[in-house]
């Protein structure tokens, strides 16, 4: 039986039957690549090279390669480290909050969004332990006896605390979009034809067979998911935050830092969802999926961040002047005004403008705009981190050490390297595993689709009829 | 190995599927399993399918990994080789809230996994005994156990197809 909701938009368009759906979605990995995934994974696979490139140098040469210095003892590791986690926020986001709000709008795009997650993390990731230098000695981090004897990690530092929560969330995030994975690889490796892949999905698939009870325990696990990542997600950025907090530095011994970042990190990920999404319903045909109503939600929760982000470094600025500590004051006044002002600006002008200009209802609705929003929103969450970093290191009490970082070609190769590495992932996710979760699609297309569904309710009605007959007759 | 028999009834709508489930079972039919493309709502009560006990396993996993974690932070650097750090008292719970919180998420969603992993029978294999590949695409399959001698055939066919079924079917399945 169809539902047609008189108000509220349909998410799903194109009257589309299950069928359709699992064939529009095996399409792309049934497929032979087309040729412009095939041209985007070479440039991808070109920046890779530049990272892998830039990280021999680093290990072999030592962090000399870089450009810190000793006043700037991080610079862009940390802020690519931040803005990569940030980014990853998202999809955690709208894989669990969504679900436990239930917004029927995450499930076209939930499996595209965790994916983002998974790999954001991991070039995040990249930055703390190609900071140590030695990254063969990374285990140290973890509570084992060193060398020396039985001392221990120090538990009181926040940087301890991020190794958990990385590792957390970076092992919960997998295992809840694995799982998601699992029945929708199911339907492929029943479809698939070359032994390859039947063998390929049929390891994948761990054997799901769709029965009711292993759906019902399914849908447990994955409200239990929901609610356990919920905080997570918001623990990860607010310990990342913190590694700044507990600092004594003027500039980061801020208490709004956890909500701050946190807001500043959805606010990132959902740009790049959003950048991610809309070259993907274009390149393999999604629009029915991914419709501008979902594009006008994510661009509504942009608004929403953006304006906490935006009242977040307004905040800053009154607390420094109103705390009457002289340090504070000056390093506010410093980023805004001082060498470094062409950063603080961009920051503003990306992060506290553009995103208002959502207000406008054709503006949140237009594919282009939003494109280029999101793009913006990805630059000036890069800029936040830096200034944040970067304005509040280079000067700090001893005016003796005031130093300008410029960044070797090292620095440079390893963030574009990430970039690299990120494409390469998103896009042999793109084509070998499902982007558009399969099985949450089939639940809401019944009461979200809005044109009726193949089965007319005639028939649906003169198929039920003879089951209360029956019914009332046995009771 | 043992050969089972079922007999497959095919569905195209869930709402038919979930009236044809409550009407075979009040007409005393045992059914095997139910296969759907997608969870269905409703259907654990009409299959009278008990809560699972996941969550409650997920509690426990949870308050293991407190303890363990409260336990680890507070002998290493309370017991083991306590070291005054920022003037702050070896046992600093505050600062153990983080690291706590996260192993007691790790341990929830972890543990949980593995034992819906392992209660469900799914681990990596090549061979699946899908009784209708288009369950896991558009249909919805009901599979009656077919017992020698004691099921009627003909009878849970006739059964299937007046509650909706469009198709009925049999297939044999080496277990």
């Amino acid at each position: 039986m169809q539902h047609v909701s008189p108000i509220r938009e349909p998410l799903v368009t194109g009257g589309k039957t299950y069928h359709d759906i699992t064939e529009d979605v095996s399409r792309q990995v049934e497929a032979k690549p087309n040729i412009r995934w095939a041209i985007a994974l070479a440039v991808a696979l070109f920046f890779l090279g530049i990272f892998i490139y830039s990280v021999y140098r680093t290990l072999w040469y030592g962090i000399g390669e870089w450009g810190l210095n000793k006043t700037v003892g991080w610079a862009w590791d940390i802020t690519n480290f931040v803005w990569w986690v940030g980014i990853g926020h998202a999809g955690t986001l709208i894989s669990a909050i969504l679900l436990l709000f239930r917004q029927k709008w995450r499930s076209s795009i939930n499996r595209a969004a965790e994916a983002m997650t998974i790999f954001a993390v991991i070039c995040a990731a990249m930055f703390p332990v190609l900071h140590m230098g030695r990254p063969w000695l990374a285990y140290w981090v973890l509570p084992l006896p060193n060398t020396f004897g039985s001392l221990w990690v120090n538990f009181n530092s926040p940087l301890l605390w991020d190794v958990f929560a990385i590792s957390t969330y970076f092992t919960v995030s997998l295992v809840f979009w694995y799982l998601g994975l699992v029945p929708d690889f199911a339907t492929i490796r029943d479809r698939a034809t070359g032994p390859i892949a039947r063998r390929a999905y049929a390891l994948l698939s761990l054997g799901w067979k769709g029965s009711a009870k292993h759906w019902s325990r399914y849908e447990t696990v994955s409200l239990i998911l929901a609610g356990v990542s919920t905080p997570l997600v918001l623990s990860v950025h607010t310990i990342v935050s913190m590694d700044f907090a507990t600092a004594v530095i003027p500039g980061w011994h801020t208490t709004i830092f956890p909500p701050y970042f946190v807001a500043g990190a959805i606010f990132s990920g959902f740009a790049m969802v959003l950048t991610l999404m809309i070259i993907t319903r274009d390149v393999f045909r999604l629009k029915d999926y991914i419709t501008l109503e979902h594009i006008e939600s994510m661009n509504k929760v942009i608004i929403l961040t953006g304006s906490i982000v935006g009242v977040a470094y307004i905040t800053e600025f009154f607390i420094a002047w109103y705390s009457g500590v002289e340090y504070e004051q000056y390093a506010f006044i410093n980023r805004a005004t001082g060498p470094y002002w062409w950063a603080y600006w961009s920051m503003m002008t990306c992060n506290v403008i553009t995103p208002q200009l959502f207000w406008i209802r054709k503006i949140r609705r237009s594919i282009v705009a939003t494109f280029i929003i999101t793009i913006f929103v990805n630059i000036g969450m890069w800029f936040e981190r830096f200034v944040i970093i970067v304005t509040s290191l280079h000067r700090d009490y001893l005016p003796s050490s005031w130093v300008m970082f410029s960044p070797s070609k090292i620095d440079v190769g390893i963030y574009v390297g990430t970039l690299g590495l990120f494409f390469t992932l998103f896009l042999l996710f793109a084509k070998y595993f499902p982007v558009i979760n399969m099985f949450e699609v089939k639940t809401i297309l019944k009461s979200s689709s809005g044109v009726p569904h193949s089965l007319e309710p005639e028939k649906s009605m003169h198929a039920t009829t003879p089951v209360t007959h029956h019914n009332k007759h046995h009771d | 190995m043992t050969n089972k028999k079922f007999i497959l009834g095919v569905f195209e709508d869930e709402e038919v599927l979930l009236h044809a489930i409550e009407n075979i079972r009040c007409a005393g039919t045992k059914i095997y399993e139910v296969f759907s493309p997608f969870p269905v709502h409703g259907i654990d009560d009409v299959l009278g399918i008990k809560r699972s006990r996941l969550p409650i396993a997920a509690f426990l996993y949870g308050c293991g990994g407190l303890a363990f974690a409260l336990w680890m932070q507070i002998y290493m650097m309370g017991f083991d080789w306590p070291m005054i750090i920022g003037g702050k008292p070896h046992i600093a719970l505050p600062s153990f809230i983080p690291v706590s919180f996260e192993l007691t998420v790790f341990c929830t969603a972890h543990g949980m996994v593995i034992t819906f992993l392992i209660v469900c029978g799914l681990y990596p294999r090549m061979k699946v005994p899908v009784l209708d590949v288009r369950s896991t695409d558009d249909k919805f399959v009901m599979a009656i156990e077919v017992k020698d001698g004691v099921t009627d055939i003909n009878k849970v066919n006739d059964l299937l197809r007046s509650n909706g079924a469009i198709e009925v079917n049999q297939k044999e399945v080496e277990e």
